[in-house]
C-alpha cells in the first residue's frame, strides 16, 4: 500500500464517518439552489388584478383580454366603482388594478388618445414595479396592433427592448452560478482549513510531520477528498439548474469542468493558507466564514450588482475569486462563449491559485512544525 | 557499540534567541534516555531537530546513522514518535488507526494484517479492534499509541511527555512496555515532567536555558549533587539560587517568604 493512498483512504474514512457533516455538505447545495430558484424569484406569474371598466366597449374588452391572456395576470374581481379600489388593495387580494375611463373606445376614436390608470400595490415595491412594467408593455403591444390595423398609421417611435440570453429574466440564471461559487468555496476552503486545523488541534499533525510523508503529500492527501466532494457538488448544482430550472448549457462542458477545477484549486489554496494561520477548528471556521464566505456572497456580484457598489467595495471585490469565476460560469452556460472571451478571468484565477499555494507552502513547514 | 544518536555542538537560534546552545551527546542502542528540562529550556526544539522537523543552525546530529540535516527522509523512516496527545484518530477504530500508521510508513498490506493481529493480542485489545479509539480509556489509548509508534520497527522512538495526565498505576504499566522495547534493542528518548519517572531511565540529561547542564545515570547525578531524589537534582540545576527544602515534600512555590 503506498503511503499516499493510505493517507487519502484515512481522510475519506473521516469524512464518511461524520454523517452529519456529510449530509450538510450534500444537502446544502440542493436546498440552496431550490430555495434561490423557487423563492427568491423576480418574475411574477398569475398576479391577482382587479379591473374597473365602466365603458365596457370593444377597445376596453380587447385590451383586458390581452392583459389577462398574457399569463402574468389573473382576474381576481371586476370592480364597479372607484370606491371599491381601496378595500380591494387593503384586503391584499389584488396586486394591481386597471381602471378604464367611462368612454374608452370613443376617446380613442375621436381624440386619438385615451387615459388608462394602472394602480400598483407598492407596499411591495419590487413586485409593483415589475407588474406595472409588464402591464405597460402589454398596453403598448395592444396599441401597436391597433395602429397596424388602422388605415392611416400615426407616426410614432417605439423603443423595442430585448433581453438577450435570458429573455424571461429568470432569476435562477443568476443564482445557479452564484450558489456554485459559494458552495465550491465553502467545501474547498472552509472544509480543508477545518480538517487541517483539526490535525493540529488533536496533535496528530506532529506525528504526520515526523512520519516519512512529505509536507506536500500531507496537504494533497488532506485536500484530494474535498476536491472530489466539491466536484460532485458542482455537478449537482449544474444538473439542478438545467433540469429543474431549464438553465441552458450552451458552451463547452469540458471547459466548464476545467474552470470549476481551477476555482476549486484557488479555494483549496485559500483553505490551506487559512490553516497555516489558524490553530483550532473554531478559528479556521471563523476565518473562512468571515474572510471568504461573506465576500463571496456580498462582493462578488452574486446578490448585489457590482455596478452599484461604492468604488472601494468594487476594488475589494476584485480580490474575491468568485468575482472572476461568476462571469465564467454565466458565460459558458448562458452565452456559450469560450476561452477567447474568458481568458482574462481564467488567467486571474490561475495567478490567485499560484500565489496562495506559494505563500501557504512557505508557511506550512514553519507554522505546523 | 555504534551510537544511535550522536550530536556535535547542535545549535538552534531564532533571531537573537538561542534555543539550543551547542549540545553534544551520544545515545547507545537499547538505551532509555531521559530528556528533562523546564518549559522553554529547549528540549522541544532539540527534539524537533533530532526528528528532522527543524534544521539545525549550527553543529551536527546523526540519528540512526544519518545526518538529520542532509537526510531527514532517511531519519524519518527509522524513527517512531509518540506525542503527549497520543497521536491517534479518535473517530477511527483501533484497527483503522493501526492500518493507517502502517500505511504511511510504507508497510505492505499482509505485513500490516499480521502485525495488527500480534499487536491486538499483546495489548489484549482483540474485542475492541473495531471500536472507535475515542471510546477507549486513556491508559489503553496510550499503550496503543506507543505500540503503533513501534509498528514499523524503528530503531529509535521519541516519546514527548507520553504519560501526562495518566494515573500512577497506568504509568507503571506503560513503563513496562518501554522496558520491553528497550530490551529488544529499541532506543527510547523520553521527555517527562514527572521526576520520579526520570529515575526509570538509564541516563538522564537536564537542559537549562538551551544548554545541557547535566548528563549521567540517575544514581550518579544524585551522588554528584548530593541530592535525595531527581526532583532535588533538577531544582539545584534549574534554580541554583534557591535553598532546597530537605524533606522534599514542600514544593517551593508554597514556601512562606520568611523561610
Amino acid at each position: 500500500m503506498s503511503r499516499f493512498s493510505a493517507f487519502v483512504k484515512k481522510e475519506f474514512r473521516h469524512i464518511l464517518r461524520d454523517r452529519r457533516t456529510l449530509m450538510i455538505l450534500f444537502g446544502m447545495p440542493v436546498v440552496q439552489v431550490l430555495l434561490f430558484g423557487f423563492v427568491l424569484t423576480n418574475e411574477i406569474k398569475n398576479a391577482a388584478v382587479a379591473i374597473l371598466d365602466p365603458s365596457k366597449d370593444v377597445s376596453s374588452i380587447s385590451l383586458t383580454n390581452q392583459l389577462l391572456s398574457s399569463g402574468y395576470f389573473r382576474l381576481e374581481r371586476n370592480l364597479s366603482s372607484t370606491e371599491e379600489l381601496e378595500p380591494a388593495f387593503r384586503s391584499g387580494k389584488i396586486k394591481m388594478a386597471v381602471v378604464f375611463p367611462p368612454d374608452f373606445a370613443q376617446q380613442l376614436a375621436h381624440e386619438g388618445k385615451a387615459q388608462l390608470q394602472l394602480i400598483g400595490d407598492a407596499s411591495d415595491p419590487n413586485a409593483a414595479t415589475t407588474l406595472i412594467n409588464y402591464a405597460n408593455a402589454i398596453v403598448l403591444d395592444w396599441q401597436a396592433a391597433q395602429n397596424r390595423s388602422a388605415a392611416v398609421p400615426p407616426l410614432r417611435i417605439e423603443a423595442q427592448t430585448r433581453m438577450l440570453y435570458n429573455p424571461e429574466q429568470k432569476a435562477v440564471f443568476n443564482f445557479v452560478p452564484g450558489v456554485m461559487t459559494l458552495i465550491l468555496m465553502l467545501i474547498s476552503a472552509m472544509m480543508t482549513s477545518i480538517t487541517l486545523a483539526r490535525e493540529k488541534e488533536m496533535g496528530t499533525m506532529e506525528v504526520l510531520l515526523v512520519s516519512p510523508l512529505r509536507p506536500i503529500q500531507i496537504i494533497l492527501g488532506k485536500t484530494a477528498p474535498y476536491l472530489v466532494l466539491s466536484f460532485v457538488n458542482a455537478l449537482i448544482v449544474v444538473l439542478l439548474g438545467m433540469f429543474v430550472f431549464g438553465m441552458p448549457l450552451r458552451g463547452s462542458v469540458l471547459l466548464l469542468a476545467g474552470e470549476c477545477f481551477l476555482y476549486m484549486f484557488v479555494s483549496l489554496s485559500l483553505g490551506i493558507f487559512i490553516s497555516t494561520r489558524a490553530n483550532t477548528q473554531i478559528a479556521a471556521l471563523f476565518m473562512s466564514g468571515l474572510g471568504l464566505m461573506m465576500p463571496t456572497m456580498l462582493l462578488s456580484g452574486f446578490i448585489f450588482p457590482r455596478e452599484s457598489m461604492p468604488m472601494a467595495l468594487q476594488v475589494i471585490g476584485n480580490i474575491v475569486p468568485a468575482t472572476w469565476f461568476n462571469p465564467i460560469i454565466k458565460g459558458i452556460m448562458i452565452k456559450g462563449v469560450g476561452l477567447e472571451t474568458l481568458w482574462l478571468n481564467t488567467l486571474v484565477l490561475g495567478f490567485m491559485a499560484l500565489f496562495f499555494i506559494a505563500i501557504s507552502m512557505r508557511n506550512f513547514k514553519d507554522r505546523l512544525a | 557499540m555504534q551510537a544511535v544518536i550522536q550530536t556535535d555542538r547542535l545549535t538552534k537560534t531564532f533571531g537573537h534567541f538561542t534555543a539550543v546552545d551547542a549540545i553534544s551527546f551520544e545515545v547507545a542502542p537499547g538505551e532509555i534516555f531521559g530528556f528533562l528540562g523546564a518549559n522553554g529550556a529547549g528540549k522541544t526544539t532539540a527534539l524537533k531537530m533530532l526528528t528532522g522537523l527543524l534544521k539545525p543552525s549550527q553543529g551536527k546530529a546523526f540519528v540512526a546513522g544519518y545526518d538529520v540535516e542532509r537526510y531527514p527522509e532517511e531519519v524519518k523512516r527509522r524513527i517512531g514518535y509518540m506525542s503527549q496527545r497520543f497521536s491517534l484518530y479518535e473517530d477511527l477504530t483501533v484497527r483503522e488507526n493501526i492500518r493507517f500508521y502502517g500505511g504511511i510508513y510504507g508497510l505492505s498490506t499482509p505485513d500490516i494484517r499480521r502485525k495488527t493481529g500480534l499487536l491486538l493480542d499483546k495489548l489484549q485489545l482483540g474485542a475492541q479492534a473495531d471500536a472507535l479509539v475515542g471510546s477507549l480509556p486513556l491508559g489503553w489509548k496510550q499503550k496503543l499509541a506507543f505500540s503503533v509508534a513501534l509498528l514499523h520497527e524503528p530503531r529509535i522512538v521519541f516519546l514527548d511527555e507520553p504519560t501526562s495526565g495518566v494515573d500512577p498505576l497506568t504509568r507503571r504499566q506503560f513503563w513496562d512496555l518501554i522496558y520491553e522495547a528497550a530490551h529488544q534493542g529499541v532506543t527510547l528518548m523520553v521527555t517527562t515532567h514527572y521526576m520520579d519517572e526520570s529515575e526509570y531511565c538509564d541516563r538522564v540529561s537536564i537542559m537549562v536555558d538551551g544548554r545541557m547542564d547535566a548528563l549521567d545515570t540517575p544514581g550518579n547525578l544524585k551522588k554528584h549533587f548530593s541530592a535525595a531524589d531527581m526532583d532535588e537534582v533538577f531544582r539545584r540545576l534549574a534554580r541554583p539560587d534557591e535553598p532546597v527544602v530537605r524533606d522534599g515534600h514542600v514544593p517551593h512555590i508554597f514556601k512562606s517568604p520568611e523561610e
